[in-house]
């Protein structure tokens, strides 16, 4: 029972990486109608900008929590107008083959500088170490990434619900050429959006970096769990995005504890399942002709 | 254009009374002509409404009703001619802007967001016209919005919805209203409604082009007519004449 607890508790803390990455890919594909495969990289250059602050500029994780999202705001603000914003009158396809090439330029560079055996890092003062709850021991990081995860995609939840930028978020994720018509300049918040979406990768990356092996590769696995998870939530639903990023990381962390050697597949069972029965994913809309 | 004389004359007759009598036309469309790829929907159609006007676009399904809206929304592009809203040339502005401009469009889907709320849905829209009717008075007029305030957009009944497509563009302030079929699939109550609905807009010198096949329903809202076939106005009636040709109208409908 201990075991499973603490199972339960990885789960959620990776399960957050993931719900926090998929917000951001949510966000880009509903305002812009683009599938962002950088966004694994996103999360690995979050987690490698972190690790190069500590290394080199002995900037702890507190300051990169808050300095890095920041950064990676500015890297989608000119990967928007500098690159995607030039094909997105175009087929869809051809901005998912743009954000794909600069995964490759991206992961190169990053092997090129940092080389590929990994940065170390190390978990921030004041979260090493255990907590007994009862008798069982729990990871404190884990416990602050899950929380922190949880706090961030329901502050993000009550921007889009409670502000009229949301609202205006939620109206151009729905119905772009309406929202158009009815006197919102949907073009001015696309770079801004863009740059969330980033931000919001970025930030799973620094949460991942006390956890996790840091490498130029880190991002390539990731970003296919995140499909699975923006499939199994529903493409464009941000609430779906959310809860089927925890959904998969519970999976994936009982398919590591129960099933080693079954648990990627499981997660993409998981997938099949979902859209076997519900085809637009567990909260995504129905297409309407 | 190639109209019976007589069609011609009759079009020119009404068209030169009422331009005098309203000196300003809110929305003027000339020469429009609009395109899907080769197939030309739309063929040099010359269409005005003045301020306080009400005019309907009959026509028959797929005589090109809908385009013509969603030309002078700017939503489709692929069009030649001219259109002015005030005075003002509309051609290089994008949909956005002809809406802040003044431009209301109620779309045939009535586009209720299902991720609003009701009161979402009506708050959307900036304020674009001093004359913009304030919350209050929208939910004064249509009281069933008030109560549904907070229920998502597509949770109201068809109807309701049409309401809600209305109100929206009145909240906004719109000097011309785009409606789109606003009577198709509902019931007759309804619809009388929504001709009030009408009426009321009417009365506060909002200009109106409807889009109608109800052609009983057109000739108790509407002062003009113009029936469009084939990408092209081929009749252009006062509502007088409008109501006694109802029965060929009707047939020429196929209703
Ligand atoms: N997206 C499109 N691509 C190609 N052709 C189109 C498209 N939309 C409409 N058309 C064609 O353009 C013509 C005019 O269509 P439009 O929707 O404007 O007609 P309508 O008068 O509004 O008809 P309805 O009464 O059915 O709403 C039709 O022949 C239609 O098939
Ligand atoms: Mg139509």
């Amino acid at each position: 029972m201990s075991e499973f607890i603490q199972y339960t508790l990885q789960g959620l803390a990776a399960g957050g990486f993931y719900a926090l990455s998929a917000l951001g890919l949510a966000v880009i594909f509903g305002v812009l109608g683009v599938v962002n495969f950088s966004h694994g990289a996103c999360y690995m250059l979050g987690a490698v900008i972190s690790a190069v602050l500590l290394g080199e500029l002995h900037v702890g994780f507190w300051v990169a929590l808050v300095v890095v999202p920041i950064l990676m705001f500015a890297f989608g603000v000119l990967m928007e107008r500098l690159l995607v914003r030039w094909l997105l009158a175009l087929d869809p396809l051809y901005n998912f083959l743009l954000t794909f090439g600069l995964t490759l330029v991206l992961v190169e560079a990053v092997k090129q500088r940092y080389g590929v055996s990994g940065l170390p890092y190390e978990v921030p003062a004041g979260l090493g170490g255990q907590v007994t709850v009862g008798s069982v021991n729990l990871s404190t990081y884990a416990i602050f990434a899950c929380l922190f995860s949880v706090v961030v995609c329901v502050a993000v939840g009550l921007l889009l619900t409670k502000t009229r930028i949301g609202m205006i978020v939620r109206a151009s994720t729905e119905a772009p050429e309406r929202t158009r018509a009815l006197g919102i300049n949907v073009g001015r918040w696309v770079t801004p959006v863009f740059g969330f979406g980033i931000a919001l990768a970025g930030l799973a990356g620094v949460l991942a970096a006390p956890t996790r092996a840091i490498t130029a590769e880190m991002g390539s696995n990731f970003i296919i769990i995140l499909f699975a998870v923006v499939v199994i939530g529903g493409l464009g639903s941000i609430l779906g995005a959310v809860v089927a990023g925890f959904l998969v990381g519970l999976v994936e962390a009982y398919g590591i504890a129960y099933a080693p050697t079954y648990a990627q597949i499981v997660i993409f069972v998981l997938m099949a399942l979902v859209v076997l029965v519900r085809p637009s994913g567990l909260f995504g809309r129905e297409e309407v002709a | 254009m190639s109209d019976s004389t007589s069609t011609t004359s009759s079009v020119d007759a009404i068209a030169g009374s009422i331009a005098t009598e309203a000196r300003s036309r809110m929305l003027e469309v000339s020469g429009l002509s609009a395109w899907y790829g080769e197939a030309r929907v739309l063929d040099d159609v010359s269409i005005d409404v003045a301020p306080g006007e009400v005019v309907t676009l009959v026509g028959r399904n797929g005589a090109g009703k809908t385009t013509l809206l969603r030309s002078v929304m700017g939503l489709h592009r692929q069009t030649e001619g001219t259109i002015t809203l005030d005075g003002a040339d509309l051609a290089k502005r994008s949909p956005d802007a002809r809406a802040r401009a003044g431009v209301g469009w109620v779309p045939d889907d009535r586009g209720i967001y299902s991720s609003l709320t009701v009161a979402e849905n009506l708050l959307l829209p900036p304020v674009v016209h001093a004359d913009a009717w304030p919350l209050e008075k929208v939910y004064e007029f249509f009281p069933v919005l008030h109560e549904r305030r907070e229920f998502p957009g597509t949770k109201l009944s068809g109807g309701e919805q049409q309401m809600l497509a209305m109100a929206r563009v009145l909240r906004m302030g719109s000097r011309l209203l785009l409606l789109d079929e606003p009577s198709e699939g509902l019931a007759p109550v309804i619809v009388q409604r929504i001709g009030e609905i009408i009426r009321e807009i009417k009365s506060h010198g909002v200009a109106v082009l409807l889009v109608e096949q109800n052609v009983k329903f057109a000739s108790t809202v509407a002062d003009r007519h113009y029936l469009l076939a084939q990408g092209k106005v081929v009749e252009h009636l006062g509502n007088d004449d409008f109501r006694a040709r109802e029965g060929e109208l009707l047939t020429y409908l196929g209703m």
